[in-house]
């Protein structure tokens, strides 16, 4: 009977406890859980939906999925050999010369490295250049400079040189000080300060985010040929208006298969360099 | 370049041997002549009479673009909104969906490490290929135009990312827990639940907020492809040559972006 008793109140704390909460109040708590609800509930019901516009379409679905499982390599294969061609080569100078670029406005950016002004102007820069999606960048640069990849590769770096920068200048700020003061002791100048005291330090870094943004800009070149950019994109867009499913399936999967692969070996490269 | 900088100053002491100098030579080499090659190509794809021409368009753009017109900023109100509902909407529906593919894919919780991983993974790594703007326009197709097609686009690209760094936090996560649970009797249910999920939680609040900040900026522009959102009054304005209102939408993208990223810095701030 004891016994029994026992085992019961044991069963009974041991269901009693629980961890310590994040948040200590308990208003504020059933506050958040209450407002975050209340907001999705609002958030979804000026959602509209079209149900004789969603049966419609899922007939549709058939042709779309069906496409994807009968993908085409060959009718629309010089098309894509050259869209997917002219990929690579915007990936290939865009990050090039966005690197280049980005190294200045990195350096620029480092609170440890340069007096106020210059670094309030270069983080400025970089977060300008961050602000706006690649496919806004585009649009704009397609209007300045014309159809074609050269607004593609110019998109590409506009958005690499603000990725890239940013992360070096993060990475710059965070590097040990004693190789840079020993440097500035000894009267070394601003340049050779920054080649021996802190490129050393940060240059395995600079290339694997090299090696991360080649991969994201390989991907971005198939999205910005939707609004005239160059690239896959453009011949992903043609086959979407003309229907061809076969098609868009088949320049998915080799999208998704270079994206895997350039993981792959990226991953190896990385390994062996750092 | 480290081999040049120290090869100067010391002629008796060099930091690469002579092969292995020649390898990193001819490396460089080659990466040199793979650029020349993707540029030559992309020059002869190029009109460079009109991209010399690039300053008078820009001049021309700018002074179109200005002074911005005002009275389009009250219409823009709904379309903004309607784009932080598809950002925050997507985000929360991409995670429900994330946390179940990544345990499926993490080695320590998989079911099935031979059929169900792989899958897993595999699935992962559609999502993440596929931009958001290309899952838009097959479901534009699909649901039809408007504010669903966005909200599924969304969670659909975001599945992938918040999957991936999940299942790498479950993979870190230190399993000493779990088995000292279960060694005194506990379920599988019950040591993931005390073992595992307090010590991934802060990784899934963080990665969440982290991805619907990204999410505020793709929801801009799926419009332009018929998803709903401000893309919808960017692309009508572009259409109309009305670069006034194209300014007054690029001033409200920008800021509403820059309270995102502010709002985001600070929560994933109070996490770590």
């Amino acid at each position: 009977m004891y016994a029994r008793k026992g085992h019961a109140l044991a069963t009974d704390l041991a269901r009693a406890w629980r961890p310590p909460p994040r948040i200590e109040s308990r208003a504020v708590r059933t506050l958040i859980v209450v407002s975050v609800a209340l907001y999705l509930l609002v958030a979804a019901l000026t959602v509209e939906v079209d149900p004789g516009r969603i049966r419609e379409g899922m007939s549709r679905a058939g042709d779309l999925f069906g496409g994807w499982l009968r993908p085409d390599f060959v009718t629309r294969w010089p098309d894509i050999r050259t869209g997917l061609l002219e990929s690579l080569s915007m990936t290939a100078v865009a990050t090039a010369v966005g690197l280049m670029i980005s190294i200045p406005f990195g350096l620029g950016a480092s609170r440890n490295l340069v007096p106020g002004p210059v670094y309030v102007v270069c983080r400025g820069a970089l977060a300008v250049f961050r602000a706006f999606n690649e496919i806004i960048v585009a649009i704009l640069f397609v209007a300045m400079f014309g159809f074609g990849p050269f607004a593609g590769v110019m998109t590409l770096v506009v958005a690499t040189v603000g990725f890239l920068g940013k992360l070096l200048a993060e990475a710059v700020e965070e590097i040990d000080s004693a190789p840079l003061d020993a440097l500035t002791t000894a009267g070394a100048s601003w340049p050779s300060r920054v080649v021996f005291g802190v490129l050393p330090q940060v240059m395995p870094r600079i290339l694997g985010l090299t090696l991360y943004r080649l991969d994201i800009n390989f991907r971005e070149s198939a999205v910005i040929g939707l609004v005239g950019a160059g690239g896959i994109g453009a011949t992903l867009t043609t086959a979407f208006s003309r229907y061809e499913f076969e098609s868009v399936s088949a320049i998915l999967i080799l999208i998704i298969a270079m994206v895997f692969a350039a993981e792959v070996i990226s991953g190896h490269l990385r390994r062996r360099l750092l | 370049m480290p081999t040049v900088v120290h090869a100067e100053h010391g002629r008796g002491w060099r930091r690469y041997t002579k092969a292995q100098s020649r390898v990193r030579f001819l490396i460089t080499l080659g990466v040199v002549a793979a650029l020349a090659v993707a540029w030559n190509s992309i020059s002869s794809q190029t009109t460079w009479s009109f991209v010399l021409d690039a300053g008078v368009q820009f001049r021309d753009m700018g002074m179109r673009m200005f002074p911005p017109d005002g009275r389009y900023f009250t219409a823009l109100a709904r379309p903004m909104i309607d784009t932080v509902h598809m950002a925050t909407l997507g985000t929360a529906l991409g995670v429900l969906i994330a946390i179940p593919l990544a345990f499926a894919a993490a080695r320590p919780t998989t079911p099935s490490r031979l059929y169900v991983r792989p899958v897993a993974l595999l699935l992962l790594v559609t999502s993440r290929s596929v931009n958001s703007i290309i899952w838009a326009l097959m479901l534009v197709v699909l649901i039809g135009p408007g504010i669903l097609a966005g909200i599924l686009a969304i969670a659909f690209r975001s599945v992938g990312f918040v999957g991936k760094l999940v299942y790498e936090a479950i993979e870190e996560a230190p399993q000493l827990p779990i088995t000292a649970m279960e060694t005194t009797g506990a379920g599988r249910a019950q040591a993931l639940a005390f073992g595992l999920i307090p010590q991934i939680l802060p990784t899934m609040a963080g990665v969440g907020v982290y991805r619907w900040e990204i999410n505020i900026r793709e929801a801009t522009i799926l419009g332009l492809v018929g998803a709903g959102g401000i893309g919808m009054a960017l692309q009508a304005s572009i259409d109309a040559l009305a670069w006034s209102r194209v300014s007054v939408i690029l001033l409200v993208i920008l800021s509403t972006v820059v309270v995102a990223e502010w709002a985001s810095a600070r929560v994933r701030k109070k996490l770590a």
